[in-house]
């Protein structure tokens, strides 16, 4: 009992305390206004180049935007711990890590679930794109599991923002890795074999793929492989984002560096 | 001379500060590289002067990013360093302690500039071969500078926010957009042209184009030059303004 307080209240009030992009003046331009903006320049670039269709690059990038809620908001509701000081009280509790650290996982992902359906809508919606009514239910699926699973790479960098000082620097530079390597805007057969190999064990890959094929009008249990892989993929991030925080508790006890900035 | 010496040295001042942090500077090289590199694998199956074109759109792209957020975000920075008021209350005006620090910011951009160019070299055989040499030399400050000022409004605009860094932020995609960075203007609806003609990125973009692939960039380079100091202009009076305002209400510290 006292661990699911700990996990969904707990999750949620480490959520609303250390992320403060919850504010209206940075929600709305960061998580609203800029993925639609991201949509139209690759859409754009798309048609200039000639490469792909508009909904190659609304589900692409809207899925892909999931990234910075997702990465951004975990490492903040862990690493921000260091910048309020608190870090210490929180590994000082007797509490059970698991829930301690996974429950502030959940409204992460709900948060990149929004972020990612109101990019998808609003995006799709501007460009003109046209999705089959019955592709909506598994899309939202394809979403939900593609937010967890980038939410488990979130939890990993969170870890290492236990170490390291520069989380934002390190969170843009993989949002920067996610949008090439997933094949957001690059066909994945268009990149060279080492960065499409490299991809599949990269969130967003698979789920992206997915939406693509939804959205074309394949049927869920045709995509099922593709969610499947990808909430694999996440559940690997997430089990070696759980490790590396135990880890760097244990280092940080060790080598004393807990508070230092 | 007083001021132009202390526009120099602010600007040497603040350009060794920004470029003091690695990790900043990483993020400065590496970011607009991720949408250089996406444009350049988009872009490959056209022609080679597409692929050029590609690459010096993504260039200036990468001054674009060093400026907004950080430029944005200027006065909150001072802010939090607690010397918004010790600058504010210097008998030196306030836009010549600014415009330095967001020209700046802007022109740590010309190493994102140049990664740019010589990642789209090595790694997708972008070859660069500049029509104009002597406009292209002059193309690139005139740009910079103009990009800087441009930050220096947007810096003076957004005094009266706290969070100024998302707004900042939220510039960067729009102007990389409608600038012409990557897109012709022309694939845009008409309405959009207008908008992106008052914006000096537009015109430097063009002036380095038509420097590096043969046109008359003089005049582009020139309108960029005028429309970075139509900003300077109108963010002085702004200052003013504004500053007046936080001395009438006692709102500078925003606290």
């Amino acid at each position: 009992m006292t661990g699911a307080r700990i996990f969904f209240v707990g999750g949620l009030l480490s959520y609303r305390a250390l992320f403060n992009w919850l504010s209206p003046w940075i929600f709305v331009p960061t998580f609203l206004i800029a993925p639609i903006f991201q949509i139209l320049l690759f859409v754009y670039i798309g048609r200039s180049a000639g490469v792909a269709s508009d909904k190659f690059y609304v589900v692409g990038n809207a899925l892909q935007y999931a990234a910075i809620p997702c990465i951004f908001a975990m490492s903040n509701t862990i690493a921000g711990e260091r910048f309020q000081q608190t870090l210490g009280f929180v590994l000082a509790t007797p509490a059970a890590r698991l829930p301690l650290f996974v429950g502030r996982s959940l409204p992460v992902i709900l948060n990149g679930i929004a972020v990612c359906a109101f990019a998808f809508v609003v995006g799709g919606a501007i460009v003109g794109i046209d999705v089959p009514s019955s592709a909506v239910g598994p899309l939202a699926l394809t979403i939900a599991v593609s937010a967890a699973s980038c939410t488990g790479l979130g939890l990993l960098i969170a870890a290492v923002g236990l170490r390291v000082r520069e989380t934002a620097v390190l969170n843009n530079i993989v949002f920067g890795v996610l949008l090439v390597f997933t094949g957001a805007n690059v066909p994945l057969s268009d990149l060279p074999g080492w960065m499409s190999f490299l991809a599949q064990g990269m969130p967003l890959t698979h789920g992206i793929e997915a939406a693509r094929r939804l959205a074309d009008g394949a049927s869920l249990s045709s995509v099922a492989g593709l969610i499947g892989a990808e909430a694999a993929v996440g559940a690997a991030y997430l089990v070696l984002g759980y490790a590396l925080l135990r880890f760097m508790e244990w280092q940080s006890r060790r080598l004393a560096t807990l508070e230092s900035v | 001379m007083r001021n132009a010496r202390l526009l120099g040295l602010g600007f040497l001042f603040h350009f060794k500060m920004l470029s003091r942090s690695g990790f900043n500077g990483l993020l400065a090289i590496v970011y607009p590289l991720f949408f250089a590199t996406v444009a350049f694998f988009l872009f490959r199956e056209g022609s080679p002067h597409a692929l050029l074109y590609a690459s010096l759109g993504a260039s200036v792209m990468g001054v674009w990013s060093a400026t907004s957020t950080s430029a944005g975000s200027a006065l909150q920075r001072e802010r939090w360093h607690g010397t918004l008021e010790l600058l504010v209350a210097a008998p030196t005006h306030f836009s010549l302690v600014m415009l330095p620090i967001t020209i700046a910011m802007s022109a740590v951009g010309i190493y994102s500039m140049a990664a740019t160019l010589i990642w789209g070299r090595v790694l997708f055989g972008i070859d660069l071969h500049i029509a104009h040499p002597v406009s292209f030399v002059l193309a690139i400050p005139v740009t910079v500078i103009s990009i800087g000022m441009f930050g220096f409004l947007i810096a003076v605009a957004f005094v009266r926010y706290r969070t100024a860094w998302a707004l900042g932020n939220l510039l960067e995609y729009p102007v990389w957009l409608i600038c012409g960075f990557l897109v012709p203007l022309t694939l845009f609806p008409s309405w959009v042209q207008p908008i992106s003609w008052i914006l000096a990125p537009t015109w430097g973009m063009r002036g380095i184009r038509q420097s590096a692939l043969g046109g008359t960039p003089i005049p582009d380079i020139a309108i960029c030059a005028g429309l970075g100091l139509a900003y300077t202009a109108i963010g002085v009076l702004l200052v003013d303004h504004l500053l007046r305002s936080a001395r009438e209400n006692a709102t500078l510290a925003l606290t």
